[in-house]
């Protein structure tokens, strides 16, 4: 892993601005900044455009004004054959999943090493040792049409952070399971953060955001980031 | 086996061009083949042409008029005849008699019945030393002063317009070979399309994950090129028994009509080398054509 110091910002945002064509912009003069090794809720109501910030920062889109700086880099200045660099640095927890249908979950999970050309031998080594971490022992060969939503979800966690990623974006990762198993994901990506991964989890659900109220959060409304609010370790619970 | 095979990020397999591009390919390649082989067969054709005349020349004597008009034209041949022994690098004078033009005519007319009687002009086939150095405009001066009616031919005007003519359709036939080509292209091209837009979600996931533009493009280029090469083959597999078909109709044909047609062994390695061309150009089409959508994605 080539995580950085705690503390040095991983990504940074200077009054960006987004709007897809000729439309309204959905983002509007966004500006903020995410230390290395933090954990961050992305909260905001339905529509607000936390996907869109999300996607910013995974590189999936660009802005139409402002500034985005990730990993020291600036992306407007960056050429495209760089990004895939950047982008293998970043785990991506969709909302709708995107897993690959017709590749079993283990294929899906080994994507983001085949990508980087790892050896089959690691992958055959990792990728069924991570899938039982993720409870998912039984269904190495399954495809994702045969899952339910939380294995689904699972699969897709397992495929972000295969790569272990210096940033783990999550899009609404409890949406589609109970609460016994979402509060099991938010510990997995606790985990992970303890290992230095800076992690972002884009949710509305308030219930699961007070459960972990000492985590700061992004709040983002009309478009616009309207709170950053961290709350010191001295005041937490 | 829960893993699959490397190759297997995009299910390229159950594309829908996987069905129609092979016969597609089979089709160009087929036509092409017919093209090439035409290429090829013109060019031992005018090479014949072009060794069976280079030299000889022929003198032609028209016949004369009036109530002697045979004696004296034999005796005009004769003369021509000597004339044309006495010219220097002349190895052989062989005068035609009637009887050998009417057998020279024959293939034309038929019966050759019906010109018996018609005043045919008299010709005499004169061979000359390969690395003689003739004054053809010289010897046929002097020829038609001696030799009233006669006339000297080499042959190169004929010659050179039937090979101007062939060169012509050999110019035709590359340019239907590059315009095969550029379908078999424009077919790809639609084709890879198509199946970047099918597999758009799969191709966007590889792409955030980090995937660079080639390893997507590999892919395609991979699939286009077995496509290719099934379709390379079908198209051989049309045209060698169409080839052998013509080949052995035109060795049917009887009398000079046409020189005798077949292909060289050039002409048979070009066509044999069509599935592998094919498929190279399917896989580069697709290769540039991937690289080219996907540049516009952030």
């Amino acid at each position: 892993m080539r995580h950085r110091p705690r503390g040095e910002n991983i990504i940074r945002f200077d009054s960006v601005g987004l709007r897809y064509g000729l439309g309204p912009e959905v983002l509007q003069d966004v500006t903020f900044a995410l230390p290395s090794g933090s954990f961050h809720f992305l909260t905001g109501p339905s529509g607000a455009g936390k996907s869109s910030l999300l996607r910013l920062m995974y590189l999936g889109l660009r802005p139409t004004r402002g500034r985005v700086v990730l990993f020291d880099r600036d992306i407007a200045t960056t050429k495209r054959y760089e990004l895939p660099a950047l982008r293998r640095r970043i785990g991506v927890v969709f909302q709708d999943f995107r897993l690959l249908d017709h590749m079993t979950a283990l294929d899906n999970v080994a994507l983001p090493l085949r990508v980087r050309g790892v050896r089959e031998s690691e992958i055959r080594k990792h990728v069924p040792e991570l899938l039982s971490w993720v409870g998912l022992a039984d269904h190495l060969g399954a495809k994702p049409s045969t899952l339910s939503g939380g294995q689904k979800q699972r699969v897709a966690i397992a495929r972000a952070v295969i790569g272990r990623p210096d940033l783990l974006l999550a899009d609404e990762p409890t949406g589609n399971v109970d609460d016994h198993i979402a509060m099991r994901l938010m510990y997995l990506f606790e985990e992970l953060n303890k290992l230095g991964t800076t992690i972002v989890v884009a949710t509305h659900n308030e219930s699961l955001v007070s459960r972990f109220a000492h985590l700061p959060r992004i709040h983002i409304e009309h478009g616009m980031v309207t709170t950053l609010r961290h709350v010191p370790p001295e005041e937490m619970e | 086996m829960i893993f699959s095979r490397r190759h297997s990020d995009l299910p390229l397999r159950g594309d829908a061009t996987s069905r129609f591009l092979p016969w597609l390919v089979g089709l160009m390649v087929f036509l092409a083949a017919m093209a090439v082989a035409g290429v090829f067969v013109i060019n031992n054709v005018m090479e014949r042409w072009d060794h069976d005349v280079s030299g000889t020349l022929t003198v032609q004597v028209i016949p004369a008029g009036g109530d002697q008009a045979d004696a004296v034209t034999e005796e005009r041949v004769l003369l021509a005849v000597d004339v044309m022994r006495k010219v220097p690098g002349v190895v052989s004078v062989t005068a035609f008699d009637k009887k050998r033009t009417l057998a020279l005519l024959q293939p034309w007319l038929g019966n050759t019945e019906v010109v018996q009687d018609m005043p045919l002009p008299r010709l005499i086939d004169v061979t000359v030393k390969s690395d003689a150095r003739i004054d053809l405009t010289e010897v046929a001066e002097r020829l038609s002063h001696a030799v009233p009616g006669a006339s000297l031919d080499d042959h190169r005007v004929w010659l050179s317009r039937l090979i101007n003519l062939s060169r012509t359709i050999q110019w035709l036939a590359i340019v239907v070979v590059v315009l095969i080509g550029m379908v078999t292209s424009a077919t790809v091209v639609y084709a890879t399309r198509t199946g970047m837009a099918v597999h758009y979600g799969i191709i966007e996931v590889l792409h955030l994950i980090g995937a660079h533009d080639d390893y997507v493009a590999r892919q395609f280029a991979d699939r286009a090129f077995a496509l290719g090469v099934a379709g390379g083959l079908i198209g051989l597999g049309l045209a060698v028994p169409a080839l052998t078909a013509i080949g052995w109709a035109a060795k049917r044909l009887e009398g000079g009509f046409l020189p005798s047609i077949s292909l060289p062994l050039s002409g048979y390695i070009a066509i044999g080398l069509l599935p592998l061309l094919a498929a190279g150009l399917a896989m580069l089409t697709a290769r540039l054509t991937v690289h080219g959508t996907l540049s516009r994605m952030p």
